[in-house]
């Protein structure tokens, strides 16, 4: 890397601030997905000006940028694919203001999701997006990926509760979109920058809405002795149409392992069970239970448990939230999908599921946000029984092709980073890449932010290849295909990485 | 052969079927948008035939404006150039609806009035109860990015459009989202549509989430004798834990013309009654006693079982009496199936209403954090005093306030668009001199005024409809903003050549 660029980082932002020794840099070069790649320099900056002028620095140097929150993400989106400097946002991390009246925050990227809640509740306020990491991923973070979560049923994800944004353009320049009541004038530019995964800017400064808790809620525990049943349960309760802010399935085989772990009171012996939760009026929520109750013991449930108290609310959804970490205790590895479906065709997609475990001899657990179609199926592998890593990127990749046959997409809430991209031509056609090329060179012309992302790299913004004058050799080296869905080569050690596994959804 | 205004209809039958194809100087007028007469219609039969066209235009540099019903060519500037309107109703078909995943991908001619008749069956509709409500179509509904009382529930187009399908301008046919209701699989490009008055990209086809009809629904009116009063109400009901599926306030001015005047034409009900399923329904009854047409109004509709609706009913009540005794309304009406679509249907329709009560009428469109609505509507009352002209609005819980300004000057409506479609469009140029200049004057001094205050107030303001004359004079979008190059940048990306209703949304560079 180039030591002038790391002295002017230093001068700017102090030498506090500037990471470039190889040990200190090993935190940064993975996040919650299974990729890796080191960046040059890691940057603390406390101030959108900062920003700015890290990346004028960075051009200057012509070396590529990253911008990345807490790093829990599941699709590389905050790997420095082609090295250069990452922009870490951990300490753009406060509260700017809050409207108590208007129902709108202000806060900086770095603010972890949990926080905005924790610091709102006190007025009965709350922010709606709930990713499971959000007890440590960074709002600023949520807004590249355009997260969700559990509650995102009802309540919608991180695009539905987003107003207003300042950005950094790749070329310095600082630019304010949206307004606070969220009628912007002309194209909706938040809707387009809210999930372009740090590709088209950095996100300095986020507006966003907050929400009135509900008046009542009920959580429900749905127990089956068949999966079918369960998966059924839930393309009922969508086509009648009722509306719980909550829907998750979790089958037998996960459920074993969480409850061993974290003590939920999920039944041992069961197929499968749903999570529900209803919310609103205390009428309106009593009415709706009573429904999905009856849904629910149509398709021959078992058991209905509704919570007792908080308390066992609480429970409930921490055997859901902490599942990742308990799964980590069973595998060194587990590969974590995101494919999305048609909710009428949940049954048969579960069912394809289980049978691609079973021709690749592999575990595969599903926890999931049923009600949105969301699937997280978890292949679970060894990486040090040779050819193991390759079948589980193989049975991914069937896992995602049969989503995609159905109707479905690649991903609902974790994006597309680095490890999707080389299937995106499984839905887009070259005239739709030439056009998101367009509309990402309109922003970001020489790929300088987040390199390599997103695009398959043999149809993306064409930054690998441009890149040759850079003289950067690292780059060619990282950005090489790594082990991608697509190609099942284990390009990467993709090894267990136990502290970003128990961040996952 | 080159293009001339006169082969252009030859040369478009040469790429569609020559009865598709329209060049009558008396149906072109009524392609105008504002002043501007385009020089060829072509009513294309597919996304195919609309690439073809698209990249004859490329060609040749030829300007297309899409349009649907026509309803709403008014809103936006008129187009720089204007050689081929592409009329999008003979794409009308439902392309997939999937009621058990509450997912519809339909045809961007399609009318939403039969849109949500194909959804009724399944007690499913799409939350958009938009003006124009029994013509519009869905591809026009959603390219003007109008915003419907219900976005208090459902939010806005925005929330509920899951993908899209269109002819960019290299005339290459695109997609973006997809049919599934949780997607972040490449950008979201579809969201750009909204709004973006066919200058980004022909919108051939839209996919929506659908939602399932209420159970049962009611409708709330109280009469307040100031703002203040309404304002607190409404305030309090959004502060309690109802969530009523609209909330707005209406001035007595809106009250009167709701009390006095019918939409034209026939309307469907309001959905959720029998009628909506059918998209031609009954003529609108006007309100009756019960409505207090010299008062300001508070008007909520709520939704639920039996035991919500009384839960409903219970609280609105208590919260009304809740306020102090200066504040509270001197009369409240619930409103059930029979009573209700008398102010419901007013309350979609009111642009039309405007425009029939005043056709020079200059409606603003402003978006502002609902707390700001008293100091709002205060200066914008004083602004249409200084120019002494009466005013509607309506504000909405949502943040949004219709302001209209409403000249009663009979001459200076001949030029509106939608009066000028029907002239011999020689006669448009006549309308435009006489004394109607110092009221477009007046108006253009108001709008400044408009736009000033809500930049104070950090809320955005649109001009929705005015007379045509006052876009010679100023940009209904307003003051340049600091964005307008990021939207240039991604109007090049979508429309390189600028083929697509060229200077409609921003002013040409």
């Amino acid at each position: 890397m180039n030591s002038d660029l790391i002295r002017e980082l230093q001068i700017l932002l102090g030498r506090a601030s500037v990471l470039s020794l190889p040990e200190e840099l090993l935190m940064y070069e993975y996040d919650g997905s299974i990729e890796k790649s080191l960046p040059d320099a890691v940057v603390f900056p406390t101030t959108t000006q900062q920003v700015s002028e890290i990346v004028k620095l960075a051009n200057k140097h012509d070396v590529p940028i990253v911008g990345r929150g807490a790093g829990t993400g599941l699709s590389g989106g905050a790997i420095a694919r082609a090295g250069g400097v990452m922009i870490v946002f951990a300490r753009m991390n406060r509260i700017l203001s809050v409207d108590y009246e208007n129902l709108r925050a202000v806060v900086q990227p770095g603010l972890v999701n949990a926080e905005l809640t924790r610091a709102v509740e006190h007025a009965g306020l709350y922010f709606a997006p709930d990713p499971s990491s959000q007890k440590s991923c960074t709002i600023g973070g949520n807004v590249s990926e355009n997260s969700g979560g559990p509650h995102t049923l009802a309540y919608g994800v991180t695009t539905n509760h987003v107003t207003a944004l300042e950005l950094v353009l790749p070329d310095g320049e600082i630019l304010r979109i949206g307004n606070a009541q969220g009628d912007a004038l002309g194209y909706d530019l938040s809707g387009l920058f809210v999930g372009s995964e740090g590709t088209l800017a950095l996100v300095t400064e986020i507006t966003v809405r907050l929400c009135r808790k509900p008046e009542a809620v009920k959580t429900l525990l749905a127990i089956f002795d068949s999966i079918d049943d369960a998966s059924e349960t839930v393309v009922d309760i969508t086509a009648r149409a009722i509306t719980p802010a909550a829907c998750e399935m979790m089958d037998g085989w996960t459920l074993r392992v969480i409850e061993d772990y974290v003590h939920a009171g999920f039944p041992m012996d069961s197929a499968a069970v749903i999570l529900l939760e209803i919310e609103g009026l205390r009428q309106s929520v009593a009415a709706q239970a009573t429904a999905i109750e009856e849904v629910c013991l149509t398709h021959h449930a078992r058991e209905v448990r509704l919570a007792r108290d908080d308390r066992e609310r609480d429970l409930f959804w921490k055997g859901r939230k902490n599942a990742f970490g308990a799964l980590g205790r069973i595998a060194p590895c587990n590969y974590v999908l995101d494919g999305v479906i048609p909710r009428s065709k949940l049954p048969q997609t579960l069912r394809r599921i289980y049978e691609i475990g079973k021709a690749y001899d592999l575990q595969i657990g599903n926890i999931f946000h049923a009600g949105d179609g969301n699937l997280h199926p978890l292949v679970l592998y060894d990486p040090r029984t040779p050819g193991k890593l390759e079948a589980a990127l193989a049975a991914a990749n069937e896992i995602i092709r049969y989503c995609v046959e159905v109707g479905g997409s690649l991903t609902g809430e974790h994006g597309v980073g680095m490890e999707k991209a080389e299937l995106m031509s499984l839905i887009f056609s070259d005239a739709d890449f030439a056009l998101m090329r367009r509309v990402h060179d309109a922003f970001n012309p020489s790929a300088s932010l987040n390199p390599a992302k997103i695009f398959p790299l043999g149809k993306g913004c064409g930054e690998i290849r441009v890149r040759p004058t850079r003289g950067h050799a690292t780059i060619a080296t990282s950005a090489a295909p790594s082990a991608s869905l697509l190609s099942g080569s284990a390009g990467n050690s993709a090894s267990a990485k136990p502290e970003a596994a128990t961040a996952k959804h | 052969m080159p293009v001339t205004s006169t082969n252009l209809g030859d040369r478009l039958a040469s790429i569609i079927d020559a009865s598709r194809v329209h060049s009558d100087p008396a149906v072109l007028a009524r392609y105008a948008v504002d002043e501007v007469i385009p020089a060829a219609i072509a009513r294309p039969g597919s996304a195919e035939e609309i690439a073809e066209i698209a990249r004859f235009a490329i060609a040749e540099n030829l300007a297309i404006v899409p349009v649907g019903s026509r309803s709403k060519l008014g809103i936006g500037m008129p187009p720089t150039r204007y050689d081929i309107a592409l009329d999008m109703t003979a794409l009308d078909q439902i392309a997939h609806y999937d009621p058990g995943d509450l997912t519809l991908s339909v045809d961007a001619g399609l009318p939403l009035a039969k849109l949500n008749a194909a959804l009724a069956p399944h007690r499913q509709f799409l939350p958009l109860l938009l003006p124009f409500y029994s013509t519009s179509t869905i591809g026009g509904v959603i390219a003007s990015g109008l915003n419907s009382p219900l976005r208090q529930t459902y939010g806005t187009a925005r929330d509920f459009l899951i993908g899209a399908e269109f002819i960019d301008g290299t005339g290459a046919p695109c997609k973006s989202g997809g049919r599934v209701v949780k997607n972040v699989t490449g950008y979201d490009l579809h969201k750009l549509l909204i709004g973006s008055f066919g200058t980004l990209a022909i919108i051939t086809r839209l996919n929506f989430r659908t939602f399932p009809m209420p159970l049962d629904s009611r409708g709330f009116v109280a009469a307040f004798p100031s703002a203040e009063g309404a304002l607190a109400l409404r305030r309090k009901i959004a502060e309690s834990p109802l969530s009523p599926l609209t909330l707005e306030v209406l001035n007595p001015q809106l009250a009167q013309i709701f009390a006095t005047q019918t939409p034209s034409g026939h309307e469907p009900a309001i959905f959720g009654d029998a009628g909506e399923s059918a998209s031609t329904g009954t003529t609108l009854p006007l309100p009756g006693d019960w409505f207090d047409a010299k008062s300001w109004q508070l008007c909520a509709a709520f939704a639920g079982s039996a035991e919500v609706l009384q839960r409903y009913e219970r609280d609105l009540t208590a919260l009304a009496r809740s306020l102090p005794p200066a504040l509270r309304p001197t009369a409240t009406t619930f409103l059930d199936d029979a009573t209700r679509p008398a102010i419901w249907g007013r309350l979609r329709e009111a642009l039309p209403l405007l425009l029939q009560a005043s056709p020079a009428a200059t409606i603003f469109r402003i978006g502002a954090l609902p707390e700001t609505h008293a100091a709002l509507l205060d200066a914008l009352r004083e602004i249409a005093q200084r120019c002494d002209i009466p005013h509607a609005l309506i504000a909405r819980a949502t943040g949004n306030i219709y302001f209209a300004l409403l000249p009663d000057d009979p001459s200076i409506h001949l030029a509106n668009a939608h009066v000028a479609a029907a002239l011999d469009p020689q006669d448009v140029g006549h309308l435009l001199d006489g004394t109607n200049q110092e009221i477009i004057a007046q108006l253009a001094k108001a709008a400044d005024a408009v736009f000033a205050l809500c930049a104070k107030h950090s809320a955005t303001a649109s001009i929705q409809f005015c007379p045509a004359l006052l876009k010679r004079h100023m940009n209904v979008f307003g003051p340049p903003r600091p964005d307008a190059a990021a939207m240039r940048r991604l109007k090049t990306a979508f429309d390189p050549q600028n083929i697509f209703a060229p200077g409609r949304m921003l002013q040409e560079s």
